[in-house]
């Protein structure tokens, strides 16, 4: 390797990922005035944040104007469990609409209600309509509006300084493989083109990580190969530490036939809009799965479920629209007792119940998906779907304030799904596009306040960078290993089988010795070919990252005694509210992961104060319960 | 389950490549990406494709397959022959980085051309108000997955790359029509900044980019012709450019233009300066007549040439399926250059001036 051509580029903020939090982040490190890089495995715009359907939670009222941020807050709260970082559930809830309203500044086009304002749908775990949508294509609409705002500040920086690229510039199709410290302060991140393989380093004293999620280890899901936990290894490389990796957010209707789609997923807006899950007696079997928790807030009969489509102030909601953990594990039971469809899932009917018109208005791309892909008319029979691994709640330790990663690290943010806390033990659905905007933006200026900070820029190392070259290279030189493909396969076996949505402890023993295993073998794979956009070579590359990732899964998993959002242990099966004051911290120790038991920050007052008594008696601890009762004495 | 199936997959660089063979294992209900991962997992690891979603959602994963543009997560194995040879080949206009992979990035360069949008100056966030009605027709194009089909398919610069920096594509004439239908936009010049810096007029309304636009978006009736219809109104449209290209080989394409950003094209100033001429291979006896005695604004215009097409009324796309080697001339190839003189519909610049 004696003669390796490096690319060298400098910034003050480097955003690794070009998704919404990505975008959003890139956006305010710009209108900051820093200069501002975006990084992107894939091209520019083809971010998984295009893929989301739904819609973005936002507590703005313009469909029911009894909803505020104080109900949006107790919401995500009560899906993930009181797991959540209170402080980041309460931005969350507090910001979202502003960040919604500053998109429509940007361009973007979402549903109208009759008065001309921001349409919101209903949404599982949503007390209201809350989630504001475009049709079922959100994601894109978001993703894009986000795209064509860098562009229009290109513009803006062409007519200033001549260059499009003056201040803010995106790589697309370029993959980080590195970070670069100087001591405890990063320093830059190393990476390649993947369309040439060339190398090129990004020195930088800010780097945020919007890289996403992990689900490319399991064998059923509804992500891309980009989500191959990029950022959470680069993170625990780098000194950071990951929370909440225990917990996987299995989405209950991922198609489960015709077997080429199996993983892509139905959106929940199918139930919100009137669908409703059947076993294959036809019976509907939502109603036998309400948990003690939610019964008040859900029907009892078919008839009051149905009413509430038309009347949800004087009904309660159908089960059918349960927080999705809930969908998850029923359909898991009802396939398991034998009543599943051939293809193992359940059927989910919407054409019995609404006019094969309405279908078409409400959920065009949903119609078009099922037509195109699978030849199946969702407005004359019904789906079948199933769990499918969809989203990860653990991610990067941040400050919720200001994104920035704990452990040992500075100039290190994270925002989106890279990051944990916010969602708790399980996430709501339309949290994620919300949370992408809210903290996005927080971490885009704080890594560049960070960046005004520094008296002096931290220096990348030679040596360093040698090393980074050395690994990226080592996978094409070998050709003794096993095939990438392979041990992928293998991966997505064992982390499917042993760490899905139903845990053991046997099991999950059982995988962290095969990981182990796998380690070993993925530390001598090889790749055929040359470095011009390789798949084979990138995969090699992300195997180590998938692998250390799917460690902290494992570990976690094993270690929390309890079921709780997005871990379900069958030797454990319910909520211990003494697990609930834990975080399960995640390092690196060496090459080892290092798992370590961290106290939740206790909720303020007057936020606590925004349950019930009854509802906090499931969660809290009778210490806390004591705690809370003598602070309610206090204030009469 | 499963049988095998054939297929010839392009595989190379910009040094050049070939066709090669595979024998796939085809299982039920798969679509062509499927085959080309199982491909990746087994005989061609480094088989270059760009993918994402899988569910027809970003895009990504366009190709040419038996000479269609389509996306191939899109493309069910059912809709071949059990024994038919399936033959994926790279988008052919844009530059072949590796196998399946091409550079998109005149697509990207034409984004940040055009215009953004251009927020009301005393709207507060928050405070906006649209009907549904009215921004339906905007999101229609905002559906947009920038698969970059519809760019890949036109005519105008589909092997003639000469045309790029001139013509931003289909994919860029929406977007200038989708801001022009936003009811907030208030920039007011759309069309005719689609006219004037990205080349509308070379559009002679074939209808490709329609018909392979995976989100069914109407590009050429929703998008293009109501701007053309109105940008006509005001400006002498029809193929302006092809006079250009034929009086003026080697320049850039000139109309008059309304704005300051100009990028590739000249701007001059009042239209009756611009070339006036219309479609050059048209044999319209009576349009010569009139355009010997100089421009009548009212008359009719003649129909551009439109190139060849096949028996179902489309344009043959691509070598594989078409009888000539390379892609149908824009022109239309029954005609050949230089036309003969008593068929051009020429109308001199000068002409309107008064004579001396
Ligand atoms: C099918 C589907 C439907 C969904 N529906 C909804 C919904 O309705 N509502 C909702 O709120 N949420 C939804 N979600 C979740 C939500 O879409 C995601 O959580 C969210 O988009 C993640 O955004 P992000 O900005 O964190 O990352 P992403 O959008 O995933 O972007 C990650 C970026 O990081 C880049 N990257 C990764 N690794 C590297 C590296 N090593 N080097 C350089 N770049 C790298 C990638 O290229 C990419 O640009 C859905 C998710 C899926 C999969
Ligand atoms: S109608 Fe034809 S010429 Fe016009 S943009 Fe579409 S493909 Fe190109
Ligand atoms: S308009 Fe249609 S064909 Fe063109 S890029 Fe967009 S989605 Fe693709
Ligand atoms: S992979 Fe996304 S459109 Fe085909």
């Amino acid at each position: 390797m004696t003669e390796t051509r490096i690319e060298r580029h400098h910034y003050d903020v480097v955003v690794i990922g070009a998704g919404g939090a990505g975008l959003r982040a890139a956006i305010e490190a710009r209108l900051a005035g820093k200069k501002t890089a975006i990084i992107s495995k894939s091209l520019f715009g083809k971010a998984h944040t295009v893929m989301a359907e739904g819609g973005a939670a936002a507590a703005m009222g313009n469909v029911n104007s009894r909803d505020n941020w104080q109900v949006h807050f107790r919401d995500t709260m009560r899906g993930g469990k009181f797991l959540n970082n209170f402080r980041m559930a309460e931005l969350h809830a507090k910001e979202s609409p502003q960040r919604i309203w500053e998109l429509e500044t940007y361009g973007a086009l979402f549903d109208r209600t009759k008065d001309g304002k921001i349409s919101q749908r209903n949404f599982g775990g949503h007390e209201y309509p809350r989630l504001a949508h475009v049709g079922d294509r959100t994601g894109l609409e978001l993703i894009r509006t986000l795209q064509q705002k860098i562009v229009s500040l290109q513009q803006e920086d062409k007519r200033e300084f001549g260059s499009y690229d003056a201040r803010i510039r995106v790589f697309s199709e370029t993959t980080i493989t590195e970070l670069l410290l100087d001591g405890d302060r990063v320093a830059g991140a190393f990476g390649y083109y993947r369309e040439s393989g060339e190398f090129i380093l990004f020195e930088a004293p800010a780097v945020v990580l919007a890289t996403g999620g992990v689900g490319r280890s399991y064998k059923v899901t509804s992500n891309s190969w980009e989500y191959t936990g990029d950022g959470h290894a680069l993170a625990l490389r780098a000194g950071a530490t990951l929370i909440n990796m225990e917990f996987l957010q299995f989405h209950p209707t991922g198609m489960v036939w015709p077997p080429s789609v199996k993983g892509i997923l139905v959106t929940e807006s199918v139930r919100g809009d009137g669908g409703v899950l059947k076993n294959s007696d036809g019976k509907r079997f939502m109603f036998d799965y309400v948990p003690d928790v939610f019964r008040k807030q859900y029907a009892e009969t078919e008839d009051e479920a149905d009413r509430w489509y038309t009347d949800p102030d004087n009904n309660r909601r159908p089960p059918e629209l349960l927080p999705r953990d809930e969908v998850a594990r029923a359909i898991n039971s009802e396939v398991k007792a034998g009543r599943g469809t051939p293809a193992g899932g359940v059927y989910l009917d919407i054409a019995s119940r609404k006019s094969a018109e309405e279908i078409q208005r409400r959920l065009p791309s949903m119609y078009h998906q099922f037509k195109e892909l699978a030849d199946v008319d969702i407005t004359k029979e019904p789906m079948e779907v199933g769990p499918t691994c969809h989203y990860v709640m653990g991610g990067v330790e941040v400050d919720p304030d200001s994104g920035a990663a704990a452990g040992t690290v500075r100039g290190l943010f994270a925002a989106g799904e890279v990051s944990g806390g916010m969602h708790g033990s399980n996430r709501l659905g339309g949290n994620s596009l919300s949370d992408l905007l809210v903290f996005g933006k927080r971490a885009g200026g704080h890594a560049a306040t960070y960046a005004d900070q520094l008296t002096a820029r931290p220096a990348v190392s030679v040596a360093a960078v040698e090393a980074a070259v050395e690994t990226a290279l080592a996978p094409l030189q070998r050709d003794t290993g096993e095939s990438p493909y392979q041990l992928q396969q293998d991966l997505q076996v064992v982390m499917g089988d042993l760490v899905g949505i139903i845990r053991r402890e046997g099991e999950l023993a059982d995988a962290l010795g095969r990981l182990a295993e796998l380690r070993e073998r993925v530390a001598k794979v090889s790749a055929v070919g040359g470095r011009r956009y390789n798949p084979g070579w990138h995969l090699a590359l992300d195997l180590r990252n998938m692998l250390v990732v799917s460690e902290c899964t494992a570990k976690a998993a094993l270690e929390r005694q309890e079921s709780r959002g997005g871990h379900t242990r069958e030797d454990y099966p319910a909520m211990d509210p003494k697990w609930r004051r834990v975080n399960l911290v995640c390092s690196l120790d060496g090459d080892a992961v290092r798992l370590t038991h961290k106290p939740l920050p206790a909720m303020r007052p007057e936020l606590i104060g925004l349950f019930d008594r009854a509802e906090l008696s499931k969660y809290l601890t009778d210490e806390e319960l004591a705690e809370f009762d003598a602070r309610t004495e206090e204030e009469r | 389950m499963g049988s095998k199936r054939q297929f010839r997959i392009w595989r190379g660089d910009e040094t050049g490549g070939d066709l090669q063979d595979y024998a796939v294992e085809v299982n039920e209900g798969e679509v062509v990406l499927d085959v080309i991962h199982r491909l990746q997992a087994t005989e061609a690891p480094d088989l270059a494709c760009r993918w994402n979603c899988k569910a027809g959602k970003c895009g990504s994963c366009s190709m040419e397959i038996n000479g269609k543009p389509r996306l191939g997560c899109m493309t069910r194995m059912s809709t071949f022959e059990e024994a038919e040879t399936v033959t994926v080949t790279p988008l052919r206009t844009f530059p072949v980085i590796r196998d399946l992979v091409t550079d998109v990035s005149f697509n990207y360069e034409k984004a940040r051309e055009t215009p953004a949008f251009a927020p009301p100056a005393d709207v507060a966030p928050g405070d906006y108000r649209m009907q549904q009605v009215d921004v339906e027709r905007s999101q229609e194009f905002r559906k947009c997955i920038e698969c970059f089909l519809c760019q890949n398919v036109c005519h105008v610069i589909r092997d003639h790359d000469e045309n790029k920096p001139a013509f931003s594509g289909p994919r860029f004439f929406i977007r200038a029509s989708e801001l022009d239908m936003h009811p907030l936009d208030t920039r007011t010049d759309r069309k005719e900044y689609a006219q004037s810096e990205m080349g509308l007029g070379f559009c002679n309304i074939t209808k490709c980019c329609t018909e392979v636009c995976p989100e069914h978006i109407k590009i050429t009736d929703n998008g293009i012709i109501p701007m053309k219809e109105r940008v006509v109104d005001r400006r002498y449209d029809p193929l302006v450019w092809l006079g250009n290209k034929i009086f003026r080989r080697g320049q850039v394409p000139q109309t008059s233009a309304t704005s300051g950003h100009s990028s590739g094209a000249v701007t001059t100033g009042a239209a009756h300066r611009g070339v006036h001429s219309h479609a050059g291979g048209s044999h319209d006896s009576g349009a010569e007549r009139q355009a010997q005695q100089g421009v009548n604004w009212q008359r009719e215009v003649p129909h551009p040439t439109a190139p060849a097409v096949d028996a179902n009324g489309r344009l043959p796309l691509t070598e594989l399926t078409f009888d000539r080697a390379a892609a149908p001339s824009p022109f239309g190839d029954d005609v050949e250059f230089p036309l003969p003189a008593e068929h051009l519909n020429f109308a001199h610049p000068q002409q309107d001036e008064p004579k001396h």
